[in-house]
């Protein structure tokens, strides 16, 4: 159990810099997960905390204790990667117990850790099989078998689930999260897939190019995303942008589009003559057939250009006169490609980003 | 019936190309085979019938064999040659593996140049070592003692490379998770990689040992005495001056392959993996 404090970290790879001032103050128990796109530094991050990665600058503490230059076998923490690590040569026991032969534990205390921890993940019957025997599932339990054996004070998780077929990941995703909510160790888990961050993250940490974009909880992120970015990485399918300048005309509120084309916004806030880039989620857009009499709302006129029907709900990909929009449907009226729809939104749906730094205005 | 038929279909599928394969694949084995053949016989022929060419010996006779182990230093020799083969190759499976994996999975100042210059000793013929060698050991004291035969096989270019090639392969997740777990360096090496590099460490030994058994110049030059010769020295001192008891020379022959085909024949598997691997001629 324990905090993590990472105080201003850089790493630089000769002229690459692959982390760029980290700030970070992770609490004891926390799940937190590292998201973003490949090679914003999250890997790196994760290694410099393990102590495989030196740090260029800045400080490292877990548990109220400076770890820049601890070894990585003194700073008790243990680790899953995205290719699971097994030793190929031993068995699931073996593999699992491995971690804690090296601290010469009582002979009885290591069985029954191993057991403990077989028990904990339904390893129980795999104990005498080699890696090479065990599916990609299995694998992964073997790899998580080895970390909570070691009952560190941190667990460190490289994208432990890429690995795994969309079925299997999300099985193994409800498993790790009862897992944390039975051992409570501090962890720090890293992906480039966003459904994993929310779902899984008690705050998520969105990086770019080695910088973070934003920390805070699923809920903040997705309501509240501080930049283009962050809006555009959270969220399937992907919020719409649509960008243009605020103008004040007609004694409304009017957001004119780069291509010339005007959306009258009903109730907006004080930004008239402002570059912006407008962002609502596919969600929020609320796709209507007929047009409302009375607007209370902002409305964009689409015409239906591909549909994908989900089951419980439909894609709906449509061409307006601010370019492509997604929304998503929920209603029972069967849609036509071609078909002309109304997507009214709602202003607390909305969202305003600089155009010029992507940072969120408003 | 149905197994006619299946003759039938079997004959057949012989084709003309594979005939002239296996007539070429037959000539070939007679060729390796003759002079082997000779060996085994004459080893059991009297000095009389020597040049006779007979392949079965008209006389047969084990008298030779007695000779040689009780008359001879063979025996000798044979525990010279397995000493030093096995100690050099031990070494030679200890060394060049402990230095590929540092090439291999450790960065540190000069490891370039390091690499670079254990692959230059490849580049050196061992007949061109042969004088530096004798020079070093007449002034360490070397000439004549089994350290001086063993000493320059102790460590190898090529098997510090093809170990190197080898652990460059391993994944260094492997490696970090045990260093996270607490082990040493040292028993990671140990623990880890050496377990997961067997197939080409026993190629390594497999071709080490035979080499070491069969070397003749430099074991000749460092002996002197013969209760130190190896086995291809200790052969080579039964060729006299003036004449050569020849079916002597064939039976020490004989029971010099021994091992080494003891040797093929229990680690078969391994070699032919082993050659696969280093993509090397036996
Ligand atoms: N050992 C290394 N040497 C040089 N550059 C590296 C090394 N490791 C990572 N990088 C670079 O650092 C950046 C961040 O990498 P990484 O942390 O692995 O990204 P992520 O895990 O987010 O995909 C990338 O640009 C990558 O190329
Ligand atoms: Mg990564």
């Amino acid at each position: 159990m324990a905090e993590v404090l990472l105080e201003n970290i850089n790493k630089n790879f000769g002229k690459i810099k692959a982390v760029d001032d980290f700030c970070l103050q992770i609490m004891d128990k926390e799940f937190i997960v590292f998201v973003g796109p490949s090679g914003c530094g999250k890997s790196t991050t994760l290694r410099m905390i393990a102590g495989l990665e030196e740090i260029s600058s800045g400080n490292i503490s877990i548990d109220q204790r400076i770890v820049n230059n601890t070894h990585p076998k003194n700073r008790d923490i243990a680790m899953v990667f995205q290719n699971y690590a097994l030793y190929p040569h031993l068995s699931v026991r073996e593999n699992i117990s491995f971690g804690i032969r090296a601290q010469k534990l009582p002979k009885n205390e290591i069985t029954s850790r191993t057991l403990e921890a077989a028990k904990i993940l339904g390893l129980d019957e795999l104990l005498d099989r080699r890696p090479g025997e065990l599916s990609g599932g299995q694998k992964q339990r073997v790899a998580m078998g080895r970390a909570i054996v070691r009952k560190p004070k941190v667990f460190l998780f490289d994208e432990p689930l890429s690995n795994l077929d969309a079925k299997l990941r999300h099985k193994m995703r409800v498993e790790m999260k009862k897992l944390h909510q039975q051992v409570q160790t501090t962890t720090i888990y890293v992906t480039h897939d966003q459904v994993e961050a929310m779902t899984l993250a008690d705050r998520i940490v969105i990086m770019k190019d080695g910088k973070i974009e934003q920390v805070g909880s699923p809920d903040e992120v997705y309501h509240k995303p501080n930049s283009q970015f962050v809006a555009s990485f959270i969220g399937s399918p992907a919020m719409n942008f649509i960008s243009g300048t605020l103008e004040f005309l007609n004694n409304r509120n009017s957001l004119i589009c780069d291509g010339g084309e005007m959306i009258d916004l009903v109730d907006w806030p004080d930004l008239v003559g402002s570059k912006l880039t407008m962002g609502i989620r596919p969600e929020h857009m609320e796709l209507k057939t007929e047009k409302s009499s009375k607007v209370i709302n902002t409305v964009l006129d689409a015409k239906v250009s591909v549909l994908e029907p989900m089951g419980h709900e439909v894609i709906v990909t449509c061409d307006s006169n601010v370019g492509e929009v997604i929304g998503k449907y929920t209603g029972n009226t069967k849609l036509k490609v071609g078909q002309t729809i109304h997507f009214e939104f709602k202003k607390e749906n909305i969202h305003f980003f600089d155009e010029n730094s992507g940072k969120r205005v408003s | 019936m149905t197994d006619y038929a299946s003759r039938i279909a079997y004959l057949e599928r012989i084709k003309p190309t594979k005939i002239i394969i296996w007539t070429l694949l037959f000539l070939g084995g007679i060729v390796m085979v003759t002079p082997l053949a000779f060996m085994i016989s004459t080893s059991f022929k009297t000095g009389a019938d020597v040049f006779s060419l007979g392949i079965i010996p008209k006389n047969p006779t084990l008298e030779n064999y007695i000779y040689i182990w009780t008359e001879s230093q063979f025996s000798r020799w044979m525990l010279n040659s397995l000493w030093v083969a096995t100690f050099s190759t031990a070494s030679v499976v200890f060394f060049d593996s402990l230095v590929g994996y540092t090439l291999a999975k450790f960065t540190f100042r000069g490891q370039t140049i390091v690499f670079i210059a254990i692959l230059s000793t490849l580049m050196i013929p061992t007949e061109m070592l042969i004088i530096p060698w004798y020079m070093m050991s007449r002034e360490f004291g070397w000439i004549d003692t089994y350290w001086g035969i063993a000493f320059p096989g102790l460590m190898t270019g090529f098997g510090t490379f093809l170990m190197r090639q080898f652990f460059m392969g391993l994944p260094d997740e492997l490696i970090e998770a045990a260093r996270i777990d607490g082990w040493s360096e040292f028993a990671i090496w140990s623990r880890i990689a050496m377990p997961l590099v067997v197939p080409a460490l026993s190629a390594l030994a497999i071709f080490h040992f035979l080499g070491n058994w069969t070397a003749f110049i430099w074991p000749l030059i460092v002996t002197n005495s013969p209760e130190l010769y190896t086995i291809p020295v200790g052969l080579a001192s039964f060729n006299g001056e003036f004449q050569t008891d020849w079916e002597i020379v064939m039976t020490a022959s004989c029971l010099a392959t021994l091992p080494t085909l003891l040797v093929f024949l229990v680690l078969q598997k391994f070699i032919i993996r082993g050659v696969m691997l280093a993509g090397l001629k036996g």
